[in-house]
């Protein structure tokens, strides 16, 4: 394994009382996309301001390149970032934001703007290059945004929530364009987000924040199949969480009772003992619905309470005979063939490798 | 609608009035100074520039200009100086005693003016400081280094405050953010407070009177041909001085509201 690109050891950010983040240990690696991902107040964006050296750790160290960065200012880095205000320069053209960046470190007037207009082009504006900032819309603004900072040729792009401003469709479109210059490019992009979506479609690895401390780190597949605790389960998406006891144990998988009965799931390596309190998880959209009810050892009867359709895709509300809500992913065209109504009792299963015990409540 | 075409109507009618009340005394001056009676009077006499040929002639109002130029341009480039400092020092910094420091600031010209002129003469005269041009620069900036903050902070106010940190984290140091950032995007207030920090140093007349010695500004000179006798060559200083502090004004308007226009659309 190479040296990461960025470390953070112990790293703790104090503003006066409030605690932005709290013994933080993570390491970037080069090329990598990595999400930040938490709701507000979770110390994302603090993670990223210190990156860029707007805010220095209250303590902890901060390395890029092997180097200790904790008091380095932020002009003498090259750590460009994307705002989520977007920060262009009102009074310049989108040239002239484009080449502030080369301007402040001396290159000269030819080469600049050649550079300037090579990544306009490259992002699609060159012909807005000599429009005022203030006359483009919200996707041009943005596609200049990014030209400022990559006309730098950095070796890391931090990017602050930077597609929150944009509607739906651009959104889907810039994430394209982010994924695509990524791997082109072939740097590290550092983005913060608080868009599941976002962070998840685009992101090499996710880590996700809450209070000041990272809860999980992960692929978003591992993030998302295998929550390691409550609050990412919580947090990520649609998910099944069913708390009881351990009945029994057997290599890989742990047989829990809960109020709605006994479930098999597949536990990570980590000890467990009998009669110990457990949580498992099993996302919504894994769990199968029938009239008849089915063989396998993960099964429950439901009744139906409620639907709710996004597009194509239907969530079910449904509750057990103890009360507890299940929660049910499936494609429209599916729940027609069934022939579903409220109140109807149906049977739910899943199958064992897809039910996910937690590491920690 | 018919009753809102009156309510216009009356409307307008009003801020005629408004106008006629504030211009009319200024416009009669106006009038007057190209009639050839000495005595402001109606009917009017003839057509005349001869009080303006006087004034021309006038040796001691040509030093009054002078210096009144001196003062203003020079009043307009320290205070709109020391008003962007504390704009700035407002926008960027947090502190304790914030509010009593902007308050402070800001009390200059809440006091009456023949006060200030009284302390100002006293201050400077023991500083023997007084009776130069510069006295009068000096107090003049002090006047109105509160109008171009306030010009300043409201434009500062409309920034993005990421803008700066944007500066710097694409390689500006602090200075470099300072005048690549913060001045151009000010531009539009500054020359604004010039305008009318220059403006109101040129109509000053309390202070010039007391702190200027004989250096005599306009305003001072106005008074004493007043004193002297009545003659409409008054009339005819006070069109230019008229003419020359609405030119600023309306240039401070200009650059100022046009652009807030501008960054609000």
């Amino acid at each position: 394994m190479t040296e990461p690109l960025v470390t953070f050891r112990n790293v703790k950010k104090h503003f006066g009382e409030f605690v932005a983040v709290r013994e933080m240990d993570l390491d970037i690696h080069a090329g990598e996309f990595l999400a930040i991902m938490g709701s507000s107040g979770c110390g994302k964006t603090t993670t990223l301001r210190m990156l860029a050296g707007l805010e220095a750790p209250t303590s902890g160290e901060i390395r890029i390149g092997g180097d200790l960065m904790n008091e380095v200012k932020p002009h003498e880095r090259e750590t460009p970032l994307v705002w989520q205000s977007l920060a262009l320069f009102p009074f310049l053209s989108a040239r002239e934001n484009v080449e502030f960046g080369l301007k402040m470190r001396g290159v000269g007037k030819e080469e600049r703007k050649r550079r300037a207009l090579e990544w306009l082009d490259r992002m699609e504006i060159g012909e807005f290059a000599e429009r005022n900032i203030t006359t483009l819309s919200g996707g041009q603004k943005q596609r200049v945004a990014l030209a400022r900072s990559l006309v730098m040729e950095p070796k890391m792009l931090l990017l602050d929530e930077p597609l929150s401003a944009l509607d739906a469709n651009l959104v889907i479109r810039m994430q394209a364009v982010l994924t695509r210059l990524q791997k082109e490019l072939g740097i590290t992009f550092v983005y913060v987000t608080h868009s599941q979506s976002e962070a998840f479609a685009m992101a090499d690895r996710v880590v996700i924040m809450s209070q000041g401390e990272i809860a999980q780190v992960g692929s978003p597949k591992d993030i998302y199949r295998a929550p390691a605790n409550r609050f990412v389960a919580e947090f990520v998406g649609r998910n099944n969480i069913l708390s009881g006891t351990v009945a029994s144990l057997d290599g890989e998988t742990v047989t829990i009772s809960t109020p709605s009965g006994a479930f098999v799931a597949t536990a990570p390596d980590t000890a467990r003992s009998v009669g110990a309190d457990a949580t498992f998880v099993v996302s919504a959209d894994l769990v199968s619905v029938s009239r008849e009810e089915p063989t396998g050892e993960n099964r429950v009867l439901c009744t139906l309470i409620s639907e709710e359709f996004v597009g194509s895709m239907v969530t079910l509300f449904l509750e057990s005979a103890d009360g507890h809500e299940f929660k049910v992913q499936m494609q429209e065209r599916d729940l027609i063939e069934l022939d579903l109504h409220n109140d109807d009792q149906i049977w739910l299963s899943w199958a064992v490798q897809n039910a996910h015990v937690l590491d920690h409540e | 609608m018919n009753q809102n075409r009156t309510l216009n109507i009356i409307l307008a009618m009003y801020v005629l009035c408004i106008f006629v009340f504030i211009f009319a005394p200024i416009l009669f001056s106006m009038v007057f100074s190209f009639n050839s009676q000495r005595f402001p009077t109606i009917p009017l006499g003839e057509f005349s520039t001869e009080w303006y040929a006087k004034i021309f002639a006038d040796p001691d109002v040509w030093l009054a200009a002078r210096n009144s130029l001196i003062v203003s341009v020079s009043t307009s480039v320290v205070a709109t100086f020391l008003g962007f400092c504390t704009a700035y020092s407002d926008f960027r910094y947090n502190f304790r005693f914030k509010g009593p420091y902007l308050a402070l600031i800001l009390l200059p010209p809440t006091i009456p003016l023949i006060i200030m002129a009284l302390a100002m003469l006293a201050w400077l005269s023991k500083l023997g400081l007084s009776g130069q041009l510069w006295s009068i620069i000096l107090a003049h900036s002090v006047l109105t280094a509160p109008f171009a903050m306030a010009i300043i902070r409201l434009r500062l106010n409309q920034m993005d405050p990421d803008l700066e940190a944007a500066a710097w984290n694409l390689g500006s140091s602090e200075w470099q953010a300072m005048r690549h950032v913060i001045i151009p995007f000010c531009a539009p207030a500054i020359v604004s407070a010039l305008c009318l920090t220059a403006a109101v140093s040129f109509d000053e007349f309390a202070i010039s009177w007391f702190v200027s010695g004989l250096n005599k500004t306009v305003p001072v000179v106005i008074l004493e041909i007043v004193q002297g006798n009545i003659d409409p060559q008054v009339n005819a200083i006070g069109t230019f001085v008229f003419l020359t502090s609405m030119t600023l004004v309306i240039l401070a308007q200009v650059f100022f509201i046009s652009r807030q226009v501008k960054s609000h659309s």
